[in-house]
């Protein structure tokens, strides 16, 4: 799955390059991040056992009841596609046997495993002791599990969660992953890690997640404001980085989101812009939603591109691929089971298309944006497919002009920033002009 | 008795080749009222359609005679062709005589396209089948048997009058002989590929996809006694087993393509609506209820569903190799075909293991150019006579 996102800046383990402004939340973040893969490294030292899930419909609170380490494999790969390692490990696992037509975060993680399981800082990360199968929003998810599972050997539970074909969640629906939960997951939870299930530390991580989930949501619709004083694309991988992955739940990550949430606050009351690669941002030009995932091999350049345009994402549909916090949800400790479910039920890959495109013309509105950028990933028929029909449909309902990039999520192959910069510049171009068009109209009344 | 078999075959191509679903507006205008209902691969309860006395007709593509213009327009190239051209059928109205859709859970591509359906065709009744990925009665059998509920439900309502339990038993008991004959025809091709080539077994399959399956069973019947009075002549084929073909197709002249380069097909995964239960379903009881059962504990494995432990991949390839007496393998799948692609290398791996040889290629259902395919499987056949000899 496309997701996630623990982010920092290239190069983790260096000093700040002295140009480049972060705000505090990003070094708490990245302390947060540096220390989860060290966790990670020395947990069979330490007598811990460790799980590996995936983004979307994480059951990071659940999974903590049983002081499992917690991988991520996708994070592995976007890490790794960050610092530009992906492109050789994609490469090794195609040579492996795996085809050039599949999801690169899949072969991603499988050429690291080849490459001897070196994490993206460098440090060796083990081999897990339980592969949580939480299959929300992905079909390839299933696929990927079986294929580590079919190399390692590792125990593995499947989370079914069904998608929301008629765009709703059913009682059924939820039930089924209740009744998972109960009958499958649980058990096998507690006899890997031999740590017997306590509901009411899960409903103390729950609260904590509640608290955070907040404060994200209060981040993430900062961006409603003139200027914005986030991205929501760029900059949202940072935001929902801890959120989406293995610090939900913490006191850590209530914290990170009570700084991050100050910070935005007062950018909001000193109306600065987001801060981007280059700085911050002084002009706000266009404000746009974006659809897709990001391409991470060439991250930065790809921000550049937008913020030297004065170009900022208001919103995008890729910050709900952990949750759609904004649309209302929150983990809920009173009923923690059935809100686990509806957490997995309600991610945004497992929203059926009208909803996707309901989501995205919503947020065209609130935002106030001037139009749907789509990134299409190559890798990712979750999201990708049918991407098409999303543009025509919202440039219909919206009267919004709308553009599509292709790129993919860790494959260097498949960035060309020639062909993306060109599609942006005239995108930006066909903004400017539907404004003057617009001005004019109003100016003849 | 030549001409039989060429008349059988030939009546089955016609339906094969025919984009507009004559054969179903025919059946439908037989009897006013009638409805059809459309699915794709891999599998969904056609019981279901049949007992609320509807027409199920498979949607396998467009195969490589229709051109492709709008339904490109919606999919990026690195998507597969099946759903462009599906969309294309629908976009320009040779889809008009369905009055449904069902999208079964395979990948995210059929997925996505169910809500693309519902937007671009308001007017038609949509469905996204899910299937459980747990096989606890109780826990995926519940939810299962509600999802059959919901459609059985649904298709009551656009039928006028619910579907009975009665219904159900009766049209379990239909999809039983029809397995039954499927899996006749699929045994005697295994015992007899000369006589029963797969290029001519293809098309008998997908006439299913168009017939009601009282009729195809007879057909499929026919067709096994035809072949039998054939005489033709047996060569020193190798016996292979093919695999990853289960949702968009293959050109028919690639399968005949294979063939010709020295393969007999005894086993494959086209079509296998028809044979993804393994046995009878029984046909007392309660329906959906057993038709759950059939598909938790006795259903057939392929990418799109779940192995719940290590040593259960590629169990039922291995067997079909062993039971049908295949030399080796061949893997074709559609290009960018996530699911298939990403279960070939773990087959492989089993494969391998059990010293079953295999070779694989992937393909479009408008691949034009089988030269080097005949070549590969050529040589491939090759291989395997050269190593059972040696
Ligand atoms: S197909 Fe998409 S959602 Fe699924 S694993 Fe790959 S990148 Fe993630
Ligand atoms: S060919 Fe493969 S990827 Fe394409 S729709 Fe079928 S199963 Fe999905």
């Amino acid at each position: 799955m496309s997701t996630p996102i623990q982010m920092m800046p290239s190069q983790p383990s260096k000093k700040p390059a002295p140009k480049v402004q972060k705000e505090d939340a990003m070094w708490l973040q990245k302390e947060m991040i540096n220390a989860n893969y060290h966790e990670l490294a020395t947990a069979h030292e330490r007598g811990k056992k460790v799980s590996a899930t995936f983004v979307p419909g994480n059951l990071n609170e659940l999974v903590m009841c049983f002081d499992f380490a917690r991988s991520l494999p996708e994070t592995n790969a976007l890490q790794n596609g960050m610092r530009k390692k992906s492109g050789k490990m994609i490469m090794d696992a195609e040579r492996d046997g795996q085809s050039e037509d599949v999801c690169t975060y899949v072969k991603a993680d499988l050429g690291m495993m080849l490459g001897g399981e070196i994490g993206p800082t460098g440090e060796k990360l083990p081999t897990p002791d339980l592969l949580l199968l939480s299959y929300t929003g992905c079909f390839t998810f299933m696929k990927w599990f079986e294929l580590v599972r079919q190399k390692y050997n590792c125990e593995t539970v499947m989370l079914h969660t069904p998608y929301q074909g008629d765009g709703k969640i059913s009682q059924s629906m939820r039930d089924y992953v209740v009744k998972q939960l109960k009958e499958s997951v649980i058990p096998t939870l507690e006899r890997v890690s031999g740590v017997k299930f306590d509901i009411d530390r899960l409903r103390q991580y729950m609260k904590e997640s509640a608290r955070a989930e907040d404060d994200l949501v209060k981040v993430l619709q900062s961006a409603k404001n003139r200027p914005s004083p986030i991205d929501g694309y760029f900059g949202a991988v940072y935001y929902i980085g801890p959120m989406f992955t293995a610090f939900r739940g913490t006191p850590e990550a209530t914290q990170y989101y009570d700084v991050l949430r100050k910070e935005i606050d007062a950018r909001v009351r000193d109306k600065k812009g987001p801060i981007t690669p280059e700085g911050e941002l002084t002009e706000e030009k266009y404000r746009l939603v974006v659809e897709g995932p990001p391409n991470w091999t060439s991250f930065r350049d790809f921000w550049k591109m937008f913020a030297d345009e004065g170009a900022v994402v208001v919103a995008s549909t890729y910050a709900k691929v952990g949750g759609v916090y904004d649309l209302g949800f929150r983990h809920d400790p009173d009923h923690p089971l059935e809100s686990l479910a509806e957490y997995c039920l309600g991610c945004y890959t497992n929203m059926n298309f009208p909803q996707r495109i309901d989501m995205i013309c919503r947020y065209i509105e609130e935002y106030e944006a001037d139009g749907l950028l789509i990134n299409s990933i190559k890798s990712c028929n979750s999201f990708s497919a049918g991407q098409l029909l999303m543009l025509r449909e919202v440039e219909k309902r919206t009267g919004k002009p709308a553009a599509f990039i292709e790129s993919d999520l860790v494959d260097p192959r498949y960035f060309s920033a020639a062909n993306i910069k060109n599609r942006l510049e005239s995108y930006f171009q066909m903004i400017k002009q539907k404004r003057s068009v617009a001005g004019a109209a109003v100016a003849a009344h | 008795m030549a001409e039989m078999v060429k008349d059988i075959v030939g009546r089955c191509e016609a339906l094969f080749e025919d984009l507009h679903f004559d054969a179903v507006k025919q059946w439908k205008a037989a009897v006013p009222g009638r409805k059809a209902i459309g699915y794709m691969p891999v599998y969904v309860p056609r019981e279901i359609v049949h007992a609320a006395g509807m027409l199920p007709v498979g949607i396998f593509g467009g195969g490589d005679q229709m051109e492709v213009i709008q339904g490109d327009a919606y999919y990026q190239s690195y998507i597969c062709r099946i759903p462009r051209s599906t969309l294309e059928l629908g976009l320009t109205g040779r889809l008009d005589c369905l009055d449904g859709m069902l999208f079964p859970s395979i990948c995210d591509v059929i997925r996505n396209l169910s809500g693309m359906w519902q937007i671009l065709f308001k007017d038609k009744y949509v469905r996204y089948v899910d299937v459980p990925q747990n096989y606890l009665d109780s826990v995926g059998g519940e939810f299962y048997i509600h999802e059959m509920q919901v459609l059985r439900d649904d298709l009551g309502k656009l039928a006028g009058k619910p579907v009975t339990d009665d219904a159900l038993r009766a049209s379990i008991a239909v999809y039983n002989e029809n397995r039954r004959a499927v899996q006749d025809l699929y045994a005697y091709r295994a015992q007899k590929p000369w006589q029963a080539p797969t290029s001519e077994v293809y098309l008998v399959i997908r006439a299913g996809m168009v017939l009601p399956p009282e009729e195809h069973t007879k057909l499929v019947r026919d067709y096994i006694a035809a072949a039998e009075l054939e005489n033709r002549p047996k060569r020193d084929n190798a016996r292979v087993v093919l695999t990853g073909s289960f949702c968009e197709q293959p050109p028919l002249g690639l399968i005949k393509s294979i063939e010709m380069s020295g393969c007999y097909v005894v086993d494959d995964d086209f079509g296998l609506v028809m044979r993804w239960l393994l046995d009878e379903v029984p046909a007392t009881g309660d329906p959906l209820l057993e038709l759950s059962k059939a598909f938790l504990h006795r259903s057939n494995q392929q990418a799109s569903k779940y192995d719940e432990k290590k040593e259960d991949k590629g169990k039922l390839l291995v067997h079909s190799v062993k039971f049908y007496g295949a030399e080796g393998v061949i893997f074709a799948a559609p290009s960018f075909c996530d699911p298939a692609l990403l279960e070939r290398p773990m087959l492989q791996d089993v494969l391998a293991k059990q010293k079953i040889p295999y070779t694989a290629f992937k393909y479009a259902e408008n691949t034009g150019q089988m030269a080097p395919i005949r070549e590969q499987a050529g040589t491939f056949a090759d291989s395997i006579k050269l190593w059972s000899a040696a």
